[in-house]
């Protein structure tokens, strides 16, 4: 499509006043879609063409708009982030459509993360997980020089893998057992992988898989859909990985 | 922190249990199924063999390894259907729609049935058991010889059974089922237990292929040869000459 045409498209959201109420799939139809913005932009449409039909705008998430932050999410067309891979929500343009397509809008779900209102969800469970060992101890002060313990690059390269992770929580989304094992895997591999992170690393391991279990995700059963939608592409063999850290902390009595 | 026997039962800790069960299950069904090929060999090799398990090690053998097999199925089915359990409960609302995400997911028929074509097995394990261990035996007749040594005819059991059609297709489709869990169950125990690397999954993935194809039809191949090939013993008296 030429740039100057636009799209009608037709939508199915998730309505849902607010959190325990009952929520439905609401039509609706968008018009002057432009194939150059993102998919979000297309929603920021469509809330402008229900205010000014007095209705009431969809309500969604999203923050830097750019893929760095995971704040956006939303499961469109039953695939966490859309269609395309390595991809978060707001990075989703709409060239990817076609005049008069059809899609469905969803929030996440799973009940670690409870729907707020409309495509809102809660994933407070993660920020949880996160301050139960998703950091190193350190006295503050000045930034020690960078290259006082040397790091593999392999190593290095290894961890940033796994932290390059921005906890937007399609993977639990994706999962058909609704388990967080990907999010704690990569967060418990990126300080395994360091030697800062050494000192901990029994303990963390122990305590972030305790609140995950505590948040009510499910168990990981290994069918990889998480890596699939992963906006980052993050390898399910982190999650190998945090289980090895688990079974060796259990075994050391942590 | 938590005890050793509550991370046993974390999640992560369900999982360890299913993965080391399933692996010792699986190495049980693939020296099962060498046992029943024997069946091809002749009444003689097959009956030898089981003739054998029963006595090694004065009869011992095969208690330890009764006893083993029941706390392996017994541990794999519990942790397996907690995890399926959990399951049901992480996700209370639905997606109204929902699509596989393609790519490098590892997710397949098989793998969302694991529930299914384990709860199938479990059902198929009773019945198999009550038929070929506890069905007729020495005092029902079933007597044979190999080598002047008298023992059951399990031969004769195995083909009286398999010349009744509706066992045989019950039993092939189990045995796809079977297929069908090791298929997934093979690559995701060495998930389960942490042993895969990024540049083993897409070979223990294919293993599982293999592994699930192979022992599906290999269980399937006795069972029907035996349908189509080799009479009931009855009627085998009435044409001699018609035994492999
Ligand atoms: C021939 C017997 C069996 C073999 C060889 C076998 C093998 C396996 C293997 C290797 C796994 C993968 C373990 C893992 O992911 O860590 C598995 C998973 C599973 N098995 Fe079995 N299994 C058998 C019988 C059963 C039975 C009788 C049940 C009863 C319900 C069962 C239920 C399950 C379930 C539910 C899972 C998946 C667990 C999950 O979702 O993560 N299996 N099995
Ligand atoms: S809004 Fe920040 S990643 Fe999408």
């Amino acid at each position: 499509m030429t740039t100057g045409e636009t799209m009608t498209l037709h939508l199915k959201v998730w309505r849902q006043r607010g959190p325990d109420q009952p929520g439905a799939l609401t039509p609706y139809t968008v018009t002057g879609v432009s194939p150059d913005m993102s998919f979000l932009e297309m929603l920021d449409l469509l809330n402008e063409q229900l205010i000014e039909r007095n209705e009431l705008p969809v309500e969604f998430d999203s923050d830097c708009r750019e893929g760095i932050c995971g704040t956006c999410g939303l499961v469109i067309d039953g695939i966490a982030h859309g269609p395309k891979r390595a991809c978060t929500t707001c990075e989703l343009r709409m060239r990817n459509y076609r005049d008069g397509d059809t899609i469905t809008v969803e929030p996440f779900r799973a009940r670690g993360f409870p729907v707020l209102k409309d495509l809102v969800v809660d994933r407070g469970a993660f920020d949880r997980i996160i301050s139960k060992g998703g950091y190193i101890s350190v006295n503050t002060g000045s930034a020690p020089e960078a290259n006082t313990i040397p790091v593999p690059k392999y190593k290095t390269e290894a961890a940033m893998d796994a932290a390059i992770c921005i906890g937007c929580g399609a993977c639990v989304a994706a999962c058909p057992n609704a388990s967080a094992a990907l999010f704690v895997g990569a967060k418990v591999s990126q300080f395994a992988l360091l030697p800062q992170g050494h000192a901990e690393r029994k303990v963390r391991v122990v305590r972030m898989v305790e609140q995950m279990d505590t948040e009510g995700f499910g168990a990981c059963s290994n069918h990889g859909e998480c890596e699939a939608v992963c906006p980052k592409k993050i390898s399910i063999t982190y999650i190998a990985r945090m289980r090895r850290e688990y079974f060796k902390a259990a075994l050391a009595g942590v | 922190m938590s005890t050793f026997v509550a991370k046993a039962g974390s999640s992560l800790g369900k999982k360890f249990i299913t993965g080391i069960t399933g692996f010792g299950l699986f190495v049980f069904i693939v020296t099962h199924l060498g046992g029943n090929l024997l069946l091809l060999v002749g009444p003689d090799a097959f009956n030898a063999y089981a003739h054998y398990l029963h006595t090694a090690m004065h009869g011992w053998f095969l208690h330890m390894a009764r006893a083993g097999l029941s706390a392996f199925f017994l541990f794999h089915v519990v942790s397996g259907l907690a995890v399926y359990r959990d399951k049901l409960r992480a996700r209370p609302e639905r997606y109204e729609k929902m699509a596989d995400a393609g790519g490098t997911s590892r997710k397949t028929l098989s793998s969302r049935t694991m529930a299914f074509s384990g709860l199938v097995i479990l059902v198929f394990l009773v019945l198999h058991v009550a038929h070929f261990r506890f069905g007729p035996g020495l005092e029902q007749g079933y007597v044979t010889e190999v080598n002047g040594v008298e023992m059951r005819d399990l031969y004769r059991l195995v083909v009286e059974e398999f010349n009744k059609p509706v066992v045989v297709y019950a039993y092939v489709f189990v045995m796809l089922l079977m297929g069908m869990h090791v298929r997934h169950g093979f690559w995701s125990m060495f998930q389960s237990l942490g042993l895969a690397r990024p540049n083993t999954v897409p070979t223990l993935s294919g293993m599982g292929l293999v592994f699930g194809v192979v022992l599906a039809v290999g269980f399937m191949l006795v069972p029907l040869y035996i349908l189509y090939f080799i009479p009931p013993p009855s009627e085998a008296a009435l044409a001699p000459g018609v035994l492999p």
